[in-house]
């Protein structure tokens, strides 16, 4: 009796897919662990091994059939000294068993899924990759290609802190290999017509950076909130603090963005509610308060974190923040110290840009762009002074932070901006 | 005059500061533990280890008196209190010999006397009042510990009023006692006085017995120390307590009534407090909340070079987590690579009361506060032959798992041994496995461990012995 294939499920909740691409045709000898047909769901491309050898006798389900159940027979594979005749009995007994396909799944869901278990645990390249059990099953169900990730476990084992991270958060670290078909390509333009150009191959950074910002910008409805910060009396401070400084050991050069950052960290413990994740079911809500920072790099965009930043003095940030920084440039940076955050601070305001917008940077609700400290014409006590003003603009995302959260949150930002000494209760 | 300059100088020497010390030295390093009183701490010596001696005679006793049942007999069965407590004691004096013996053979100096932060990369050891030595140390941990939380107008003498220290050395035995607090200590005291034929009632001012454990294992508990005739009162607390010359009435108060109840002795537990006084804080940028110093995921305080570790940094107050705390940071300090913070979810919790109760993870409660999805797996101690067999059928093996990922979640025991089993799952987490693996895993029959095999089944429907 020739022994049917039946459809994956590449993942307990898949119930359809797609079979993409058959790799053998009718008449091929199949031995154990041939790759032999591609399956596609929603969220990834996914290869089926064969488990037993034979010849593959019939095809059931061709190329590119949509919403083939999970268990569903797709072809039928003749055992060694079994011919062609014996196909016909047993394609009758796999369609009649189609009927019962969706029956079926649940039941034996363990089984069929356990072949891919094998084949997420190699890298593009082929290499055993070493992941948790927890980490394999997480990344088949969000699909995500394990050899993408860097393990930040025991021996650089993938652990399911990597695959959350890689979900709600994380830059690729190792540009080399992009996700295989985690994603459909979004958006493919075609150059002009006769326009010459170089091609520049997209990095794994260039990438993620290009995935997840466009499924940001797509995905979230922003709304932006702005406020000028007068900043005179931080000017004073921080002079009167970088003079204070001793040489040698413990010596420190505090900047704006360093008291742009314990601010921020400080107002999120008044107005927690904008340290959230959005997530269909539940708003999740941060104990730590993790200020993710940007940083221009040759490859592209990182955000660096400066854990609990709330409970962090301004020579500590400004060090660490220096050290993630360089470390940044140099592409040094584990993947935790990159992968989370809570909010984040875009500072364009060194290159002289009045204010800007930037795009909130997922999973977090909140991202804060610092625009350059100016001197600027103000009303004061109704007659026309000069300040020193810096722009701020939060982009909110408003699925779980509203118009009035954002803007409580602005205003205790501003005061302790515009009261640096505050900064320090 | 010995070395006095050191790697690191670790303050306190219980299990914290001990372990840390001898993997600092492992790592290469000098170090120094200062003590002031015994090495092993409060674990060691009056705490973890004494308390498992007494319970330990508590068991055999109620197991000699209970001879019947497994077809032996035994007459006149009785307990000399003082060889009791005389054992536990013994035991203590030899392991806290056998860390001393530890730390010299990894070439640890021991300094006697009671350190306390003195100036950057400073420690001073004052000993009767007196200087006996100023240390300097690159790094300097402190592993003060905690002591026993105390309540105004329940204060402890020592004589009728009991902290746990008292309760570790009785020299009568109380006919009537009354345990303030459900935790770890409390619960531990009372089943040891019950079963030594103490009459015992429990006031926890929360609604539950052991209230971090998860609640089917609170109820479980309670309907067990109940049945043995503890008298237990939760969402209740001790107004008052008035000493008599050789008793104690106390003030319960319940749903707005009051009670008095008059007992021999009264042991309170009701929390405990970090040693965070005299210790040279004072002018540092060490910050203390609520007596526990303040750390970062390495243990790192807001003093450069001075770090935290156990008790003295917070929740939860064990052993085994103040020694991995420890480890993290000196391997930290040293450089060591792929160095992991602790992960508070996978410090198994354990108390030693008559039924046992072990755990790891989240309870359900917690696991569906946090949005999860999961799936509940049960298994009796009454469906197991190895239970049944050891005359122990009853208990409880409860596991959550995460319904879209299988991650265990939480395991919650309450039985014979199950403080012995509990790392099973412990590891489980630890290697994030998922239910696949854990069915997959072979237990060995007929053992107690076969239970939490089958409460992982259960929680995918597909339980065999019950």
């Amino acid at each position: 009796m020739p022994i049917q294939i039946l459809m994956p499920a590449l993942s307990p909740t898949m119930t359809e897919g797609t079979l993409a691409k058959w790799h053998k045709k009718e008449g091929d000898t199949v031995e154990s662990g041939d790759i032999l047909a591609e399956i596609e769901t929603d969220k990834a491309t996914m290869e089926v091994e064969a488990v037993e050898e034979g010849i593959l006798g019939k095809i059931l389900v061709p190329d590119g059939s949509e919403g083939v159940a999970v268990n569903e027979p797709i072809a039928l594979l003749l055992e060694d000294g079994e011919d062609s005749s014996a196909l016909d009995d047993a394609i009758v007994s796999a369609l009649a068993s189609k009927t019962l396909a969706p029956a079926k799944a649940e039941a034996t869901l363990s089984a069929p899924t356990e072949p891919q278990f094998s084949s997420a645990v190699s890298a593009g390249d082929g290499s055993r990759v070493f992941a948790s059990p927890l980490a394999k099953r997480m990344a088949i169900q969000a699909g995500i290609d394990l050899g993408s990730i860097r393990g930040s476990g025991p021996g650089g084992r993938i652990v399911k802190h990597d695959i959350e991270s890689a979900v709600i958060g994380g830059v690729p670290p190792e540009p080399a290999i992009a996700p295989q078909a985690a994603a459909a390509p979004i958006l493919v333009l075609e150059p002009a017509q006769g326009a010459a150009y170089r091609e520049q191959p997209n990095s794994g950074m260039r990438k993620a950076i290009a995935q997840r910002l466009g499924d940001a910008k797509r995905n979230i409805p922003h709304f932006y909130l702005t406020v000028d910060c007068e900043l005179d009396g931080l000017l004073e401070l921080r002079k009167d603090l970088n003079a204070r400084s001793p040489e040698g050991e413990g010596a420190y050069r505090v900047s704006v963005n360093d008291f742009v950052i314990r601010a921020a960290a400080l107002a999120i413990r008044r107005v927690p509610n904008v340290n959230v994740s959005w997530t269909d079911s539940a708003i999740l809500l941060y104990n730590d308060i993790d200020i993710s920072v940007a940083v221009a790099t040759p490859g592209g965009l990182i955000t660096p974190i400066i854990r609990k930043a709330d409970n962090k003095g301004l020579a500590v940030i400004s060090s660490e923040m220096k050290d993630l920084a360089s470390r940044a440039r140099d592409g040094k940076l584990a993947p935790e110290e990159y992968q989370g955050g809570g909010l984040t601070i875009s500072n364009l305001g060194m290159f002289g840009v009045k204010e800007f917008s930037a795009i909130i940077n997922p999973p977090q609700s909140v991202i804060l762009a610092v625009g350059a400290a100016e001197p600027r014409p103000v009303v004061k006590d109704g007659a026309l002074a000069i300040a020193t003003v810096m722009s701020c603009t939060l982009s909110v995302d408003h699925r779980s932070v509203d118009g009035a959260m954002g803007a409580q949150y602005l205003a205790v930002f501003k005061k302790l901006i515009e009261e640096p000494l505050t900064m320090l209760l | 005059m010995a070395e006095t300059s050191f790697d690191i100088v670790i303050v306190g020497g219980g299990p914290g500061g001990y372990v840390t010390a001898i993997r600092a030295a492992q790592l290469g390093m000098k170090a120094a533990v200062v003590e002031r009183e015994h090495l092993g701490g409060i674990c060691l010596n009056w705490g973890c280890i004494p308390t498992k001696a007494l319970l330990r005679s508590a068991e055999v006793y109620h197991n000699i008196q209970n001879a019947e049942a497994y077809g032996l007999s035994v007459t006149g069965a009785s307990f000399d209190l003082a060889k009791v407590v005389a054992r536990s004691r013994a035991i203590a004096k030899q392991l806290n010999q056998g860390v001393r013996g530890l730390l010299r053979k990894n070439k640890v100096a021991i300094i006697d006397g009671h350190g306390k932060l003195a100036g950057k990369g400073k420690v001073r050891v004052e000993k009767d009042g007196k200087v006996v030595a100023d240390l300097t140390g690159k790094h300097i941990l402190l592993a003060t510990g905690a002591r026993a939380r105390l309540l105004p107008g329940l204060e402890p003498d020592g004589k009728l009023i009991w902290t746990y220290r008292e309760a570790m050395v009785p020299e009568t035995m109380p006919k009537s006692l009354l345990v303030v607090g459900s935790g770890a200590i409390g619960i531990e005291f009372a089943s040891f006085y019950q079963d030594l034929g103490a009459e015992v009632t429990v006031v926890e001012v929360l609604p539950r017995i052991l209230p971090v454990e998860d609640e089917e294992i609170s109820a479980f508990a309670e309907k067990t120390f109940k049945k043995r005739g503890m008298t237990i009162h939760t969402g209740a607390t001790v107004k008052s307590l008035k000493k008599g010359s050789n008793n104690v009435t106390a003030t319960i108060e319940k749903n707005g009534k009051a009670t008095d109840i008059t007992v021999d002795r009264v042991i309170l537990a009701v929390g405990i407090v970090g040693n965070v006084e005299n210790i040279g804080l004072e002018g540092t940028r060490v910050k203390v909340d609520r007596t526990h110093v303040v750390i970062d995921e390495w243990s790192r305080t807001g003093e450069p070079g001075v770090y935290a570790i156990g008790d003295l940094t917070g929740p939860p107050w064990l052993a085994h987590k103040a020694e991995h705390e420890g480890v993290i940071c000196v391997e930290k300090i040293a450089g060591v690579k792929d160095v992991h913070s602790l992960n508070v979810g996978n410090i198994p919790g354990c108390t030693y009361c008559r039924p046992q109760v072990a755990s790891v993870g989240l309870t359900e409660a917690e696991a569906k506060e946090q949005g999860l999805t999961v799936k509940v797996g049960r298994f009796p101690f009454v469906g197991n032959g190895k239970a049944i067999a050891l005359g122990e059928p009853e208990g409880l093996v409860k596991t959550i798992f995460d319904a879209k990922t299988g991650e265990l979640l939480g395991a919650h025991m309450i039985g014979a041994e199950v403080t012995e089993l509990i790392q099973g799952y412990t590891l489980a987490r630890t290697l994030e496995t998922t239910e696949a693996e854990l069915i997959h895993t072979v237990f060995p029959h007929p053992t107690l461990s076969e239970m939490m095999h089958e409460s992982v089944l259960d929680a995918y429907g597909r339980v065999i012995h019950f």
